[in-house]
């Protein structure tokens, strides 16, 4: 199964994943990321972590044995083909899947239902742009499985 | 294999994943009580407050029970198991035979003897969606409702109507709302909440006497009414396995398999006892999702042939009141951390190098991180403790730790 993999070595802290992130997911403006993105404070579903020289990206790991989908009252969050996805209109936002989540990696969005990463599969992307756009190929989009 | 779940909620559903995690072919059928095709218990009061409808409130899609090859029977009320024979009845009368078991039966009210209750005339319960529906049928926006409890029922439920009604008043015999989950200062923030929006609390009192619309509380008060709640509390439904011959004590005994002492016959959800790790392990009723659900799916993998364990259960709670998050786990024992926390509070409970409990209100981002800590039963030591105490945070961990959460382990 195809995974993000983060190797903090390689992280420059530079936060364009979180930039991208942000622009898949924006409602509008998809073509221009300066238009869908300027003046407002972003918040995407992959954040990075930052301190004493050391920085590194989270988002979603996609368990094999997710605690998150476990716990969530309304059936909203879903596992699937190793992917775990949210139905937004189902989540009521009781924060369970926050709760759950040894990663932080289920986060709030801005409004009810929470957020989380999926492998930018539901939106235009197709393929999950914070990797794309990693300038120092420290975010990977691979299976590792096969070699472990 | 025949497979047969009696009780097709969180604990039924999860089963069924279980058992198709491992056997693809064997029948499986669920057994419920109720009328709905499953949907999230804890959203009814959701429901009320019109978060989801009576489409999203669905746990599952609709496809489910074709897609998993489970025939799930509705309004078949078991009425008793034979676990020599391993058949039950319905209460048609029908004779229903099975290999393996699964006892998900939920909670039961409990409701302790009030004077004067039959003289009530428009009062309900809180367990079940029938039960939301009657409510809602039941009040209007002249509505003057009294709720009787301030548990996770009677608080949610209080929500749910706070905007549809003229008022909500709440008769609590705890002196504080959310007695199991908070402590007395959290208890005191969510109250003050919750009054900010339509309610009002009669805290440290019970009701003496009702007659007809109008309930006399011991404290000497008065409370006039319209509509009754009653959300004072549930006890594991045990009576099936109790009549068949299980072992139960406060709730149903389960191995780590969640076999009860009836080979084959499986528990699993609010009806079982578990073993608290953030406790030390004492027996205890878990009457959370997460526990239910955990619980199914394991039952499930171990009635087709997997021998999975689940031994790390502890409570955990979250939600919110009128926007205010609330995220609470383990147990409150040992040392308390008191810390600041964007709208509201935070507490850590730290025994023996170990988180055993948190209580968070406000800001619960990333709390899932202090969770696990609790589950895994991690050393404090291990980690940069002073780091994850200001916020939760994978930077906490060792290097070599966060490779293997986020690198992939032994590549990194
Ligand atoms: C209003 C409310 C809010 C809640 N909020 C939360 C929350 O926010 N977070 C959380 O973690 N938990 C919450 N809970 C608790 C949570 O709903 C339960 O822990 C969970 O539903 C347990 O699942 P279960 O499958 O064990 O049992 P249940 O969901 O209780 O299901 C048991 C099923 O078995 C059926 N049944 C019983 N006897 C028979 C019989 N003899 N024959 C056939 N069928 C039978 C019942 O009709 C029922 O459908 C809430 C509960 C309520 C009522």
């Amino acid at each position: 199964m195809k995974r993000i993999y983060v190797d903090e070595k390689w992280c420059l802290g530079c936060r364009l994943c979180e930039y991208n992130c942000a622009f898949a997911n924006a409602t509008s403006g998809r073509d221009d990321m300066a238009k869908a993105l300027k003046d407002r404070e972003i918040n995407p579903r992959i954040r990075i972590e930052e301190g004493g020289g050391i920085s590194f990206a989270v988002s979603c790991r996609h368990c094999d044995d997710p605690f998150c989908q476990k716990a969530c009252i309304s059936g909203a969050l879903k596992f699937e083909n190793g992917q775990v996805t949210i139905d937004q209109e189902k989540c009521v936002g009781c924060y369970s899947c926050i709760m759950a989540c040894p990663f932080g990696a289920v986060m709030p969005s801005d409004g009810t239902a929470v957020q989380k990463c999926d492998l930018c599969m539901q939106n235009h992307q197709g393929i999950p742009a914070c990797v794309e756009g990693c300038p120092n190929r420290a975010i990977i989009f691979e299976d590792r499985e096969a070699f472990a | 294999m025949k497979y047969l779940i009696i009780g097709a909620s969180h604990a039924g559903i999860a089963c069924v994943e279980g058992i198709r995690s491992q056997d693809a072919e064997g029948q499986i059928t669920l057994l419920s009580k109720e009328g709905h095709r499953p949907y999230g218990r804890p959203l009814i009061s959701y429901y009320l407050e019109g978060k989801t409808d009576l489409e999203h409130i669905s746990y599952r899609p609709e496809s489910f029970f074709a897609d998993h090859g489970a025939e799930l029977r509705l309004n078949t009320e078991v009425l008793s198991i034979d676990a020599a024979q391993k058949t039950v009845r319905t209460a048609a009368g029908e004779e229903i035979p099975y290999d393996k078991l699964l006892v998900a039966t939920g909670s039961v009210p409990f409701v302790p003897p009030m004077e004067g209750l039959e003289s009530v005339e428009k009062k309900a319960g809180f367990l079940n969606l029938d039960d939301a529906l009657r409510l809602e049928s039941l009040i209007n926006e002249k509505s003057r409702v009294l709720i009787i409890g301030a548990g996770l029922i009677g608080t949610k439920c209080a929500e749910g109507i706070a905007e549809r009604v003229a008022s909500v008043s709440i008769v609590e015999m705890m002196p504080r709302v959310l007695p199991a989950v908070l402590d007395e200062d959290c208890a005191a923030i969510v109250q003050a909440k919750m009054e900010e929006n339509n309610c009002r609390f009669y805290l440290g009192d019970s009701v003496e006497r009702f007659t007809g619309n109008s309930a006399k509380l011991k404290s000497g008060e008065t409370v006039e009414f319209d509509v009754l709640v009653l959300a004072v509390g549930v006890r594991p439904n045990t009576a099936l396995l109790q009549a068949a011959g299980a072992e139960i004590a406060r709730g149903v005994k389960v191995d780590s398999h969640m076999q009860t002492s009836l080979p084959g016959v499986y528990a699993a959800g609010d009806l079982t006892l578990s073993h608290d790790v953030s406790d030390g392990g004492s027996e205890k009723v878990l009457a959370v999702l997460p526990n239910a659900y955990t619980q199914g799916y394991t039952a499930g993998q171990n009635m087709a042939g997997l021998a999975s364990n689940f031994e790390n259960a502890f409570p955990m709670n979250a939600g919110g009141f009128f926007g205010l998050h609330l995220i609470t786990a383990g147990s409150y024992q040992g040392e308390c951390l008191i810390l600041p926390n964007e709208g509201g509070v935070k507490k850590l409970f730290i025994k023996d190098d170990r988180l055993v409990g948190y209580l968070l209100l406000g800001d619960v981002r990333r709390a899932g991180i202090y969770t696990s800590l609790i589950r895994d039963q991690t050393p404090l030591s291990t980690i940069d403790f002073g780091l994850i105490a200001q916020k939760p945070q994978l930077m906490a961990f060792s290097k070599a730790e966060r490779a293997k959460m986020l690198a992939g382990g032994n590549k990194a």
